[in-house]
C-alpha cells in the first residue's frame, strides 16, 4: 500500500493526540484488561460509550473480535491499517471520528446501526473482523443501509479510505456517489466457508448484555 | 526441489476453491454430527410432549411449531419405533411403494429423518430421489436477469429459455426499483417462448407479494425459513409469520414455495452446534407444517459452506431427498456458483440431474454468468449445449432440448417487439428498434445499448401509482397487435382463479394443462416404471443439429 503525505500527517497527528489523551488515565489506574495490541495498534476500552452530540462526527463500530481476537480481514489486510484508512478518509473530509466496540451482535448491519445511533451526526460505520463493512444512518431500518460492502474478499485498502470519506460526506449532508461495489462470482467458491469460520469466531465474543464500549485507539 | 507435478496440481481450478476441516461443536459439519439429537417422540392426549430428546417445557418456537403442525401423530409412535436403517432400506427397495414410505416419513421427527438419510450412500440417495420425487416427469427452472436490468434483453432471454424448455423462470434486480419492469419483461418473454411458463421476481417479501397480487408474476419462491430460533429472529420472523405469508399467496391463487438450505445457520453464526443437515430437516418440517406445497432447497446461496466440508455435496442431495420424503415439491438448487472446477460443478449436479427432480435447477442461468444477478449459477447459457449433450449421452430428461438458431432468433425478436408494443400502449419510455435488434442477437448485456435509467425509474413509479395490473398488460398487448401473447398472459391470470396449479409440483403442459403430483404422480417402482421418455421426446432430446447423418457420407 502507499501513503501520501496527507495521510501520513493525519496519522501522525492522530497518534500524537491519542498518546497525549491517554497518558493520564493509564497512569492513574491499572491498565484495563481490554487493552490489547493489534499489530501496530492499541485499542483501549473505556467503559460505556456516550451518545455523541457533535454533528461533525462519524462513529466507527467495531465487531466484537476486531483487532483483538482477530487481527486481519479475510484477505489478510491488517486491522490497524484498515482502521487507519477509514479514519484517514473521515479526516480528509474534515470531520471528527470516534470508535466504539459493539458487543450485543456480530451482524454488521446492526453494528453499523448502533454506531450510527451513537454518532452525533447520525452516520456510523460498522465493520466486522473479516472486513465486511456498512455505512449506516440512524433513521434507516437496521437491515437497510446507506452503503453495503458485502463481499469482504473484494475490499481493498483504497475502498476502506473511500468508505471513510463517503461516511463523512453523508454526515455533512452531502449525497456522495456510492463507492463502486465490486462483484466476483468466484468469491463464493474461494471464501464462503472461510467467511463462515471467521464469523463463528466473531460471534463467540458476542455479549448480549454489554452496551457499546468507548474505545481509544493508538497506532504505533 | 519442488515437484513439477505438485506445481501443476496446485494451479488446477479445484485448488482455487476454499476448504475447511469439520468443527462439529459449532455446527461446521455437513451431516452425522455427534451432537445431533437422538430421535424421540412422546405423545400424551394427542399432543407431542417430547420431540427429539426435548420436553415441551424446553421447546423453542421451531420445536413448538413442528410438534403442533408438522408430524402426523396417528402413526407417529409406530413409525418412530422402526429402525432408521430399516426405513432407509425401504426407501431403496422397489417393492415398497412411494405411498408406503410416505406413511412412515410423514410421521417421523426431523432428527429421525436426518438419521434415516444418514444411512444412505449417494447412489442410494439418488435411487430414493427417483422414487420419491412428487411429479412423474422432471422439469427445470431458469434465472433471467442482467446487470443493466435491461427489460428488452430480459424479454428476449426469457423467450429463448421458453423455446429451450424451462417450465419456470425467475428474475431479480440490480436496482430494486426496476422490479416491475423486470417482472413484466420476463412474463411477456416467457409467454412468447412457450405458453404456460410460470414466472416470478425475487424481491424483498412485501414487494414480491404485491407484484404477485397485481398480476405481474405467477409464483413465488424466495420465502426463507431457518433451522434455529436466533437466525429466524435476525430476520424479524417466526415460523408463524412465514405461514401467514404463505396463506396470503394462497388466498390470491399464487403458487409459492419456501426456501431453505444447509449452511445458512452456520453462515450466520447460530447453528447451536447441530449439523447442517439436521437444521435443514427442521426447516423442511416447518415448511410442511405451514402447509406449503414445496421447497427450494439444496443449500442454495450458502453452497460454499457445505461444499467446503467433507461429505457436503452428499448432504445437499440428502436434504433434497428429505424434502421428497415429506411429499414436498422439490426444487433442487444447482443454481449458485460454488467452484472454479468444471468437473466439480458437474459432479455436484449429477444426483438431481440423473435422478430427475421436480425442478432440477432453481435456476439455471439463461444468460452468461456475468449477467446473473443471483451471483452466478452452477450452469449458464454458455453451457446449454453441454447440458443437452449430457441428456443425450445418458438418455435422461433434464427438462431442456436442443434448438435451432432460427427458432430462437424468431422468438427473441417477437418477445422484444411485444414488449416494445406493450410499453408504447402503456405510455412507458419507448423501446427503440435498435434495442429490439440488439436484444434479438445478444448473448449478454455487453451487447445491449444503455437505457435512460432515471427515465425508466420515473415511469415505473408513475405506472405503479396508476394501479396498473396484469389485465392492463393483456389489453396493451392485444392493442399492440400481439393477440396471441395477450391471450397467453390472460390464460395465466385465469389460472389463479382456477387454482389447479396450486397443487404440489405443478407445471403447465400443452394448452395450459396443469401437470402436478395430483394428476401426474410419480409411480416409480423399478425398471420400466415411473417416467419413461417417449419416442417423440427422445427424438427431441437426441436430435442435435451438429450430428453427422451417416447417409450424408
Amino acid at each position: 500500500m502507499t501513503f501520501d503525505e496527507k495521510t501520513l500527517r493525519s496519522v501522525i497527528a492522530e497518534v500524537v493526540k491519542e498518546m497525549a489523551g491517554q497518558a493520564a488515565p493509564a497512569a492513574a489506574a491499572p491498565a484495563p484488561a481490554a487493552q490489547l495490541a493489534a499489530g501496530k495498534m492499541t485499542l483501549t476500552e473505556q467503559g460505556d460509550a456516550p451518545k455523541g452530540a457533535a454533528p461533525d462526527e462519524v462513529v466507527i463500530g467495531l465487531a466484537p473480535a476486531f483487532g483483538v481476537y482477530q487481527k486481519e480481514t479475510i484477505i489478510h489486510q491488517p486491522h490497524d491499517k484498515v482502521l487507519r484508512e477509514i479514519i484517514a478518509g473521515i479526516e480528509e473530509e474534515g470531520l471528527k471520528w470516534r470508535v466504539v466496540r459493539v458487543y450485543r451482535t456480530s451482524d454488521v448491519c446492526f453494528i453499523a446501526h448502533d454506531a450510527a445511533e451513537y454518532s452525533g451526526s447520525g452516520v456510523g460505520i460498522g465493520i466486522q473482523s473479516k472486513g465486511t463493512t456498512v455505512i449506516h444512518q440512524k433513521d434507516l431500518p437496521p437491515l437497510s443501509n446507506l452503503e453495503l460492502f458485502s463481499q469482504a474478499p473484494l475490499i481493498e485498502m483504497d475502498t476502506f479510505r473511500q468508505i471513510g470519506k463517503n461516511a463523512a460526506k453523508y454526515a455533512k449532508g452531502e449525497a456522495p456517489t456510492p463507492v463502486p461495489v465490486r462483484n466476483d462470482q468466484m468469491a463464493r467458491p474461494t471464501y464462503q466457508a472461510i467467511a463462515a469460520l471467521l464469523h463463528i469466531k466473531e460471534t463467540e465474543h458476542v455479549d448480549n448484555d454489554k452496551r457499546p464500549q468507548a474505545v481509544s485507539v493508538s497506532f504505533q | 526441489m519442488k515437484s513439477k507435478r505438485f506445481e501443476v496440481l496446485a494451479n488446477r481450478p479445484v485448488n482455487k476453491d476454499g476448504y475447511v476441516k469439520e468443527w462439529p461443536e459449532v455446527g461446521l459439519i455437513a451431516m452425522n454430527s455427534p451432537f445431533d439429537p437422538t430421535p424421540s417422540i412422546k405423545i400424551e392426549n394427542g399432543r407431542v410432549t417430547e420431540l427429539d430428546g426435548k420436553c415441551r417445557a424446553d421447546f423453542d418456537m421451531l420445536d413448538t411449531f413442528i410438534a403442533d403442525h408438522a408430524i402426523r401423530l396417528e402413526n407417529a409412535e409406530k413409525a418412530m419405533a422402526l429402525d432408521s436403517l430399516e426405513i432407509a432400506r425401504k426407501i431403496v427397495d422397489i417393492n415398497v411403494t412411494r405411498q408406503e414410505i410416505l406413511d412412515i416419513t410423514l410421521s417421523i421427527t426431523p432428527a429421525k429423518l436426518t438419521e434415516v438419510v444418514g444411512k444412505m450412500t449417494i447412489v442410494e440417495i439418488m435411487m430414493g430421489m427417483t422414487k420419491m420425487r412428487a411429479r412423474l416427469m422432471p422439469a427445470n427452472q431458469c434465472h433471467v436477469t442482467n446487470v443493466k436490468d435491461n427489460p428488452v434483453q430480459i424479454a428476449a432471454d426469457a423467450a429463448e429459455a421458453g423455446v429451450r424448455g424451462f417450465a419456470e423462470m425467475e428474475t431479480t434486480v440490480g436496482i430494486a426499483r426496476y422490479a416491475p419492469f423486470n417482472a413484466i419483461a420476463i412474463m411477456v418473454g416467457a409467454q412468447v417462448g412457450r405458453p404456460g411458463v410460470m414466472t416470478q421476481c425475487a424481491l424483498e417479501e412485501a414487494t414480491e407479494l404485491l407484484l404477485g397480487m397485481r398480476g405481474f408474476t405467477t409464483y413465488a419462491e424466495t420465502i426463507s425459513v431457518y433451522g434455529t430460533e436466533p437466525v429466524f429472529m435476525d430476520g424479524d420472523d417466526t415460523p408463524y409469520s412465514k405461514a401467514f405469508l404463505a396463506s396470503c399467496y394462497a388466498s390470491r391463487g399464487l403458487k409459492m414455495r419456501f426456501t431453505s438450505g444447509t449452511g445458512s445457520e452456520v453462515q450466520m453464526g447460530y447453528a447451536e452446534g447441530k449439523s447442517m443437515l439436521y437444521l435443514e430437516a427442521r426447516c423442511l418440517a416447518v415448511t410442511k407444517g405451514a402447509g406449503v406445497q414445496g421447497t427450494q432447497n439444496g443449500s442454495v446461496s450458502c453452497v460454499g459452506v457445505p461444499a467446503a466440508v467433507p461429505g457436503g455435496i452428499r448432504a445437499i442431495a440428502a436434504e433434497n431427498l428429505i424434502a421428497m420424503l415429506l411429499d414436498l415439491e422439490s426444487t433442487t438448487s444447482n443454481d449458485q456458483t460454488f467452484t472454479h472446477s468444471d468437473l466439480r460443478r458437474v459432479a455436484r449436479s449429477v444426483p438431481q440431474f440423473f435422478s430427475g427432480t421436480d425442478y432440477i435447477c432453481s435456476g439455471y442461468s439463461a444468460t452468461p454468468n456475468y449477467d446473473n444477478m443471483f451471483a452466478g449459477s452452477n450452469w449458464d447459457a454458455e453451457d446449454y449445449d453441454d447440458w443437452n449433450i449430457i441428456q443425450r449421452d445418458m438418455k435422461i430428461d433434464g427438462g431442456l432440448q436442443p434448438v435451432r438458431e432460427d427458432d430462437v432468433l424468431k422468438a427473441r425478436n417477437k418477445a422484444a417487439r411485444a414488449l416494445q408494443g406493450l410499453f408504447r400502449e402503456l405510455g412507458l419510455p419507448p423501446i427503440t428498434d435498435a434495442e429490439v435488434e440488439a436484444a434479438t442477437y445478444a448473448n449478454g448485456s455487453n451487447d445491449m445499448p444503455d437505457r435512460n435509467v432515471n427515465e425508466d425509474l420515473k415511469a415505473i413509479e408513475d405506472m405503479m401509482a396508476r394501479n396498473v395490473t396484469g389485465v392492463d398488460f393483456v389489453k396493451a398487448l392485444d392493442k399492440a397487435g400481439f393477440p396471441d401473447v395477450a391471450q397467453n398472459i390472460y390464460n395465466m391470470l385465469r389460472q389463479k382463479v382456477a387454482g389447479d396449479y396450486l397443487h404440489t409440483a405443478s407445471i403447465f403442459g400443452d394448452n395450459f394443462h396443469v401437470l402436478s403430483a395430483v394428476n401426474a404422480p410419480n409411480d416409480y417402482h423399478g425398471p420400466m416404471t415411473g417416467y419413461q421418455i417417449s419416442e417423440e421426446r427422445w427424438k427431441q432430446i437426441s436430435d442435435i443439429p451438429n450430428a453427422i447423418r451417416p447417409e450424408d457420407i
